[in-house]
């Protein structure tokens, strides 16, 4: 196609190895690889253990964890729940008020998610919503971060989905709360499944806003990863964060059998 | 029933004027907790920055610290799209273009990269570049991890994925016949990149770029996890500002001028892309 000699595939190939390899990859094998480690001191880790992986599921990192699951599903429900909605009534409404819906959805990509934690905070720790220092300010905070993910796929794939079915459903005379549940929310349950577990995935993993609003009793996984780092357990992170990997990874794999095929045109 | 409009058709809808009312009615309430959760805290940041009229503005942005990590900032996440623009093309055009077996499995990995958090990267760099790890044991402390080239290396891995994808799906569009006729009429590689391929994959290319450069620009994670003393940067300033020191009307002067650069890039973006057609779903 591009290379057509034996010699010039081989030195591109390599070439890509060394990039993917070390630069992409190589980040995430080293932290697996860290989990299981007793030390490293040279190039590789020596004295496999399991000590740090054990550590990282008991006591206040397990609690962490469950935690990080409450507030995920929590926060990514709700972010999915708003972002369809507002999906599914922008395409109806008038063209000005939709594209005005549009772009305060997409705001929240905009924003640093350091600046959403601290606006929580200045909005929340005073009259007339006091919820500085409870687990709903994470909360929000996660919502508000991910639902302009799950607004944007909603809205993408409803624009791909053909709205005929919809209409000969109506001029069936079934009642529009039937055409939504039995029409609309089918077809678009592949982008729907995308959208939560995107939503999960981002919220297990949330730093920026988190550790701007979170109060010592609802203390998420990358914040406890984050203090075991500062006090130099680094090996202790490392398990956690595998956890954390293989937690989100079961997760995400779960949801994704229950997306069925896709619908779109 | 609470969502009966949203299922009306558009074309049946139209001529009816309360029918009209109602289907605006139902974008209220997403429209309002959005109000309320978003915009009504970004007012009162602002609100707060102006608590001590302008003296906190003067007095923050007349800093040597703003300063400093207002060039940082810029500095860093500049250097980082470069970086990702250059590895996550020539990635991905090996593996559209040169494919090997397994080509597949990681552009499958690649994917799943984009929901993996950032400070992973961060952590890995302690056992790789560190004192007591890979490099550290093969020549010795480098003092790497302490400088801003381990922010921008470390963010290079984390967003070349975020280059990658729109451009891998922009090459999966390009028709293999074309290429082969262009090297059937004595095009070389460089060549065919650079007037087949290159022309096809712009807007992908802008549309991975100009979301790297905004999501390096908020970049927060890794340069909290690899702490290094002179890589200060405004999301940093506000962490500082706000949870350590308690200085709120600091913190908020810092957020708006963050928040101001990212919204500017955004909307000037948006506008590019949409201009150039086809790449503004990208940015999405």
């Amino acid at each position: 196609m591009l290379l057509w000699t034996k010699p010039g595939k081989i030195v591109t190939w390599v070439a890509f190895a060394l990039v993917f390899g070390v630069l992409v990859l190589a980040p995430f094998v080293v932290v697996a690889a860290a989990a299981f480690a007793g030390s490293w001191n040279g190039v590789f880790p020596s004295d496999p253990t399991a000590s740090h992986l054990t550590e990282a599921l008991s006591g206040d990192e397990l609690a962490s964890l469950t935690v990080s699951l409450q507030t995920a599903f929590l926060g990514g429900l709700l972010a999915v729940v708003l972002g369809t909605w507002a999906a599914l009534a922008a395409r109806n409404a008038p063209k000005p008020l939709a594209r005005f819906a549009d772009a305060l959805h997409h705001l929240p990509i905009a924003v640093p998610s350091v600046v959403v934690g601290l606006s929580l905070l200045v909005a929340f720790s005073r009259q007339p919503v006091l919820l500085n220092g409870t687990k709903w300010i994470v909360v929000i905070s996660h919502l508000v971060l991910m639902v302009a993910f799950s607004y944007g796929t909603v809205a993408a794939a409803l624009q791909r989905t053909d709205d005929a079915y919809a209409e000969v459903a109506a001029s069936l005379g079934a009642s529009p709360a039937r055409v939504l549940w039995r029409i609309r929310l089918p077809m678009l349950r592949p982008a729907i499944v995308s959208a939560a577990s995107l939503s999960i995935a981002l919220s297990m993993g949330e730093v920026g806003a988190t550790i701007m609003v979170y109060p010592a009793s609802w203390r998420t996984l990358p914040v406890s990863v984050f203090a075991l780092t500062d006090r130099g357990q680094t090996f202790t992170a490392a398990a956690e964060s595998l956890v954390l990997l293989a937690v989100t990874v079961v997760l995400v794999v779960t949801l994704d059998r229950l997306r069925g095929r896709s619908v779109e045109r | 029933m609470a969502v009966e409009v949203l299922g009306t058709p558009l074309a049946l809808s139209n001529q009816n004027p309360t029918r009209r009312i109602s289907r605006t009615i139902w974008l209220l309430p997403p429209l309002l907790v959005l109000a309320g959760l978003v915009v009504y805290p970004l007012v009162l940041v602002a609100g707060e920055s102006f608590s001590g009229g302008f003296a906190t503005w003067r007095e923050v942005i007349g800093s040597v610290e703003f300063r400093d990590a207002l060039v940082r900032t810029v500095q860093i996440a500049v250097c980082s799209t470069i970086g990702c623009l250059l590895v996550g093309t020539f990635l991905a055009v090996v593996i559209s273009f040169v494919p090997f077996p397994g080509a597949r499995v990681i552009s499958g990995l690649v994917d799943a990269m984009l929901a993996l958090p950032s400070f992973l990267v961060a952590l890995s760099f302690t056992f790789i570049y560190g004192s007591a790890g890979v490099l550290g044991s093969l020549v010795g402390d480098s003092g790497f991890l302490t400088t801003p080239w381990a922010v921008i290396l470390a963010e290079i891995t984390f967003y070349t994925p975020f280059v990658m994808r729109p451009l891998l799906g922009a090459m999966a569009q390009i028709p293999r016949v074309q290429l082969d006729v262009a090297a059937s009429l004595g095009g070389g590689p460089w060549r065919v990149l650079r007037q087949v391929v290159l022309p096809e994959v712009k807007p992908a290319l802008a549309a991975g770029g100009g979301l790297t450069l905004l999501l390096t620009l908020n970049e927060f994670g890794i340069v909290l996890f690899l702490g290094a003393r002179d890589t200060t940067t405004l999301p940093m300033l506000v962490h500082t500002k706000g949870i350590v020191m308690f200085d709120y009307p600091g913190a908020c002067v810092i957020a708006v001028v963050q928040v101001l650069l990212s919204i500017g890039l955004y909307v000037a973006l948006r506008a590019a892309l949409t201009r150039q057609g086809g790449g503004r779903a990208a940015l999405d």
